[in-house]
């Protein structure tokens, strides 16, 4: 770890004055800068730890939904009553991530931030391209059984490890960010990237933006939701693939529907495909079937991980099947 | 010959038990250690080459850096060769191996540091990746630790042609790490001439005298020091690189040096078990009764040292059977040297021969259990002695009462396939010579020294246990001091036969004591010990429930359970965490642990323990384990077999048999990810 | 080469108070058992993906590798050796350890999670999650997921925790 400058800011001013400087970044829990600090992948000169900002509130919005501030530790934001009954796939998929004491210090900002567990990416001894662009992608043809079956390109194949932001792409989440030209408001499902010719850039967010808050709007589906996480291990370990789903049934009819899918791809893969094919029709299995499989089409399989396609749209199915009741 | 129980048998809580839940017990790096300074080690990017120039340049201009040991500058060894020979030659032979060491006044700077030393180096092609037809595969003139590589009995051709039913299948297994929780760590300390190491180890003795060795010392200017070791499974058996890496860099920089392995590092430095690719062939008549087994084994070591483990030597004793043939050959790779992973040779060995054995069965339509019984052998097949006890088939009829085996019928819950296999489970009992000194304190208590280890096994509570009986005192009154190479020599914990080795010699040390000495030197090497032609293995028997998602391939293991006959269970308590804690590795085995190679990188990809997956709390289901007492004298006076290795051997096979009841499918490569079931699936 | 960054900080451990110069880079993990000599908190892997480094911040668990001392100067910090629980008992009576490196990682995260139950925070293994989780052996599994023991004394730490919570 190179030497760093400590800095601890007391308000959004002092954050976005520290974030100036040269080769800073924000400190929120640490669960996953400090890890690449120490594997190396990330060298910052300047720390400016955000975590005594005041944005460590669950707030019910005028509009009947919930905004997290960006300081919301994981552990806080999975137990919050109103989280748990109005958008329990996000506590579910809150819950189904990381161990017990990563979550006690995980941010709601970091947790959008955090970077791929590539093992390539991880290793700064391997070639790849989102660490050295134009360097190579190791996992193209190496080790990839658990890498990306959408949204890849020839640059990188990673999948975005967070299950949080699974829901949130889901549920129309919306990340507010600040920035010295500034505040944005950007939509979960656009603040992740595909990474193009351009995988060394994870988000659209500035690098001296802030992320100040998640604003999740009501959402009838989002009551009725669960989220679905498929690994080896039976806990502390990433997904070979997940699903959030949520489902608002009307006299046998889907009448909203919200799907996305985690670990497929370098961002929460929003299922528009699939939430386009049920809406309006009878909430059945035939129906389920087809949305994934109309979904799935566009899934690219790399040499050994086409599997993971059929995992993906049978876990799809049999969550939708199970939330219909 | 056996030791009278009083202490014995009984579940006595582990004597240093409230040191470990107070946080006190001291483990290698902890050791307060005037002056020390901090060393990380640098390591190969590449698997294969010759090191053209090393740039230290910033790394030695870095505040509190106090040197750079490179092959360029670092003092030269004794013995210069193999794993230990750090930093001797310009030579890589594999990723991750050491080619430098960085020593600094703190560990953030040391760990820096190192990140700047820039090593050039001259590449070549490299070769990483075990194939079964690999070019280079020979036969080595042993296998692991001394057994004959090839062995054939019978006409196994012959018998697999007349057969009625024949099986000929391979199955493979990755390589596995051992992963114990406390990373490799040494504190290296030069006076006079004089070595002390605050260690890590698996023996203390062993380890100070091969360090002796290495640096050309006399053996007693040598001392380890390992009270409290935080796991092994093998990889602290020896010592590692990192123990001679600590030793070079605290006589460059003239301060005691403490060095940790980091976790990745460990995946490179700290050996692993081999690969395996495993041909069974197993001809046998329509009533099951074994006519030929056939066991080929293809493996790897590296190109610094050999390593060969005994992977078929198992199916040697286990089975009846006319015609047998056994096979070893090895691949040198540009790896790093494979080396002892709890139960070396018989966990990858027993999971291929108990698998075909499964399906056998299956092709016979009988029962699983019914084939091993009848497929019993009266006396060890190999060696024709009989064996000095032997209660496998009542371990697979108990465990088969228990586990509800003769109800037996796959079956659907929900979306989930459940089913249940069964494996046999084996592990030889043997012991070696130890010395131990016992003295009669002013108090009446009595100390006994010996340079034992408990890696987590208990060793330090049993043999306070023996001691206890022996003399008939009450275990408080007997103070056990291991982990001392001072104490001289004593086997390490390896083979399961640390116990079964230390007791002996602690037994014989309080016999002279309650003979009227207040002090006692004993060497069981001295007494003659009988050669008696007797073949001495404990047995098991492993049950396993496994259930498979019918959708995701995801397999969970709610019920397993362990029927074990190994001899004399000297402390229920511990004895019974040693079996579970196999049974878990062996799980592990079965359903996630797997170290990747990827021929471009040039070695392991997975060098972590997120990527790296052992099994969580949440993985470990009702998990049982029992025993049948057996009454064996001839093994050792306490009437033990050995019991910290017997608990993996067999639990992935009965887990794969387990997942074959469920869904019909039967995978013959660990481990059984959801990728190797996904599409089969009924 | 950048000189290391020292900063004055004062950190708060098992009540005590103590005044250091840190390096920013040192993780709290270090500072415990390089600095102030309370070596009960493991270094397991140094990267949060096993747990033996676990303490208590502000009543909480936490990782301590992965957190920088620089950055925890206003919160209570408890490692093992502050804690006084009938958890240590119950450890030895069950035999919930072996060669006890991850040891008192288990024992403060199990402290820690028993405070999160009381709290009625629900876990991966509760089947309603809008619901309040009721103690059981997959809750417990579930919950210590985070401490690797590779000895596998996982069933001997649940019996150890059960016997404590209820």
């Amino acid at each position: 770890m190179r030497p760093f400058r400590y800095e601890r800011a007391t308000d959004a001013a002092s954050a976005l004055a520290g974030i100036a400087a040269p080769g800073a970044t924000f400190l929120g829990g640490g669960t996953n800068l400090v890890d690449l600090m120490r594997l190396g992948v990330e060298t910052p000169a300047v720390l400016v730890d955000v975590t005594r900002l005041p944005f460590c509130e669950i707030e019910d919005t005028d509009a009947g939904g919930l905004r997290i501030g960006a300081g919301v530790r994981n552990s806080d934001l999975a137990a919050d009553p109103r989280v748990r009954t109005r958008f329990p796939a996000l506590a579910e998929a809150l819950l189904a991530g990381a161990s017990g004491q990563l979550r006690n210090r995980a941010t709601t900002g970091g947790n959008l931030l955090q970077r791929t567990r590539c093992p390539y990416f991880q290793d700064v001894t391997a070639v790849c391209n989102k660490r050295e662009p134009g360097s190579g992608c190791s996992a193209r043809e190496g080790e990839h059984r658990n890498h990306a079956i959408l949204g890849w390109s020839e640059q990188c194949v990673a999948t975005h490890p967070s299950d949080m932001a699974v829901p949130l792409a889901a549920f129309d989440a919306v990340v507010h960010v600040t920035g010295p030209d500034g505040e944005r408001a950007l939509p979960v499902e656009g603040f992740h990237r595909l990474p193009g010719a351009e995988p060394q850039r994870d988000t659209v967010l500035a690098p001296d933006e802030l992320v100040v808050a998640v604003e999740l709007p009501p959402l009838p589906a989002a009551a009725r939701s669960t989220y679905r996480k498929v690994r080896e291990r039976a806990s502390f370990e990433f997904a070979l693939v997940s699903v959030a789903a949520g489902l608002d049934i009307a006299d046998g009819c889907v009448r909203q529907v919200r799907v996305a899918l985690g670990g497929v791809a370098h961002k929460p893969w929003r299922a528009h495909t699939a939430e386009a094919a049920l809406h309006g029709v009878p909430a059945t299995e035939q129906s389920f079937r087809a949305a994934a499989d109309a979904e799935l089409a566009q899934a690219q399989p790399l040499r050994d991980n086409a599997w993971k396609i059929d995992l993906a749209r049978d876990v799809l199915v049999r969550t939708l099947v199970e939330l219909a009741g | 010959m056996s030791v009278a129980a009083r202490s014995l048998g009984a579940p006595l809580s582990r004597v240093e038990g409230g040191e470990k839940v107070r946080g006190e017990a001291v483990y290698a790096y902890e050791h307060q250690v005037e002056g020390v300074v901090y060393a990380v080690l640098v390591t190969a990017a590449i698997a294969k080459g010759t090191i053209r120039t090393v740039d230290a340049a910033a790394a030695l201009a870095s505040p509190g850096v106090l040197a750079v040991l490179t092959h360029e500058n670092a003092p030269q060894l004794a013995e210069r060769d193999g794993e230990l020979g750090v930093l001797q030659s310009p030579r890589i032979a594999y990723r991750g191996q050491i080619v430098g060491i960085v020593v600094a006044e703190t560990l953030e700077t040391a760990q820096e540091a190192a990140s700047l030393v820039h090593v050039e180096p001259d590449a070549e092609e490299h070769d990483v990746v075990l194939r079964a037809d690999h070019p280079t595969l020979y036969k080595p003139d042993t296998v692991n630790p001394d057994f004959a590589t090839d062995t054939e009995e019978g006409d196994v051709e012959g018998a697999l042609t007349a057969a009625a039913v024949t099986l000929d299948e391979t199955y493979t297994t990755p390589a596995e790490h051992n992963n114990p929780m406390e990373p490799h760590a040494t504190i290296a300390r030069w006076q006079d001439g004089d070595l002390t190491l605050w260690d890590s180890n698996q023996g203390a003795f062993a380890a100070a005298q091969a360090i002796a060795k290495r640096f050309g010392l006399e053996p007693s200017r040598v001392r380890v020091l390992s009270p409290h070791v935080g796991g092994g499974f093998g990889s602290k058996g020896t010592p590692r690189p990192h123990v001679v890496a600590a030793a070079l860099a605290a006589k460059v920089v003239e301060r005691p040096v403490k060095l940790a392995v980091t976790r990745r590092q460990m995946f490179t430095l700290t050996g692993y078990r081999t690969p395996t690719i495993q041909r069974i062939r197993l001809g046998a008549d329509r009533d099951g009764h074994l006519t030929a087994i056939a066991h080929d084994v293809v493996e790897q070591t590296s190109t610094v040292e050999e390593f060969a483990e005994q992977t078929a030597v198992v199916t040697r004793m286990l089975y009846a059977s006319p015609a047998r043939r056994t096979t070893h050959r090895l691949a040198r790779l540009d790896m790093p040297t494979p080396s002892w992973m709890r139960a070396p040779g018989e966990t990858p060995g027993m999971f291929a021969l108990e698998s075909a054995l499964d399906e056998l069965a299956i092709a016979l339509d009988l029962d699983p259990v019914e084939l091993r019984v009848r497929n019993e052998p009266d006396v060890d097949p190999e060696s024709g002695n009989p064996f000095s006890s032997r209660n496998l088939v009542a371990c697979l009829r108990e465990g088969a009462e228990r586990f509800g085996w003769g109800r037996r019928e796959p079956r659907r819950e929900g979306r989930w396939l459940v089913g249940t296999g069964v494996a046999a489970s084996t592990y030889p009992a043997r012991r070696r010579p130890s010395t131990a000194h016992g003295r009669r304190e002013e108090d009446g208590s009595v100390t006994i020294r010996i340079a034992a280890a408990d890696i987590g096994t208990g060793a330090r509570t049993v043999l306070t246990q023996i001691a206890a009986d022996e003399l008939g005192l009450p275990p408080g009154r007997v103070h056990v001091e291991i982990g001392d190479s001072g104490f001289g020599q004593a086997m390490l914990a390896g083979g399961s036969m640390g116990t079964a080795s230390w007791g002996t010699a602690v037994v014989k040390a309080c016999r002279e004591l309650r003979a009227g000495r207040d002090e006692a030197h004993v060497d069981t090497a001295d007494g003659a010990e009988a050669e008696e032609p007797l073949s001495k293995h404990g047995f098991g028997a492993q049950f396993v429930e496994a259930r498979v998602h019918a959708d995701t391939g995801e397999v969970r293991v709610p019920r397993m359970l362990g029927v074990f006959a190994c001899g004399r269970i000297l402390n229920p308590k511990t004895a019974r965490s040693q079996f579970v804690g196999g049974m878990t590795m062996g799980l592990g085995m079965a359903l996630l642990e797997e170290t990747v190679v990827d021929q471009r990188l040039g070695g392991f990809v997975n060098r972590d323990l997120a990527l790296y997956r052992v099994p969580v709390n949440a993985d470990v289901g009702d998990i049982e384990a029992i025993w049948i007492e057996e009454d064996d004298p001839h093994v050792n006076p306490m009437g033990a077999k050995g019991i910290g290795e017997i608990g993996i051997v067999g639990a992935a096979a009965a887990v794969a048999n387990a997942v074959h009841h469920a869904t019909g499918v039967r995978v013959r490569d660990l481990p059984i990810r959801p990728d190797r079931l996904l599409g089969r699936l009924p | 080469m950048a000189s290391p960054e020292l900063v004055e900080i004062a950190l708060l451990v098992n009540g005590e108070e103590h005044r250091l110069e840190v390096d920013t880079r040192a993780s709290l993990l270090d500072v415990l058992r390089e600095r102030l000599g309370l070596t009960g908190g493991k270094k397991g892997c140094d990267h949060g993906q096993c747990g033996a480094c676990t303490i208590l911040l502000d009543g909480r668990r936490a990782n301590a590798c992965l957190a920088l001392a620089v950055a925890h100067d206003d919160c209570e910090i408890v490692t093992i050796e502050g804690l006084a629980h009938p958890l240590q008992d119950a450890f030895v009576e069950r035999d919930a350890f072996q060669c006890g490196y991850c040891t008192p990682g288990q024992i403060c995260s199990a402290v820690g999670m028993l405070l999160e139950l009381e709290l009625g925070w629900p876990s991966h293994a509760t089947a309603d999650v809008a619901a309040e989780p009721t103690l059981g052996h997959d809750e417990i599994r579930e919950r210590m997921s985070g401490n690797i023991c590779r000895c596998g004394a996982y069933p001997n730490i649940v019996a150890a925790i059960e016997d404590v919570a209820s």
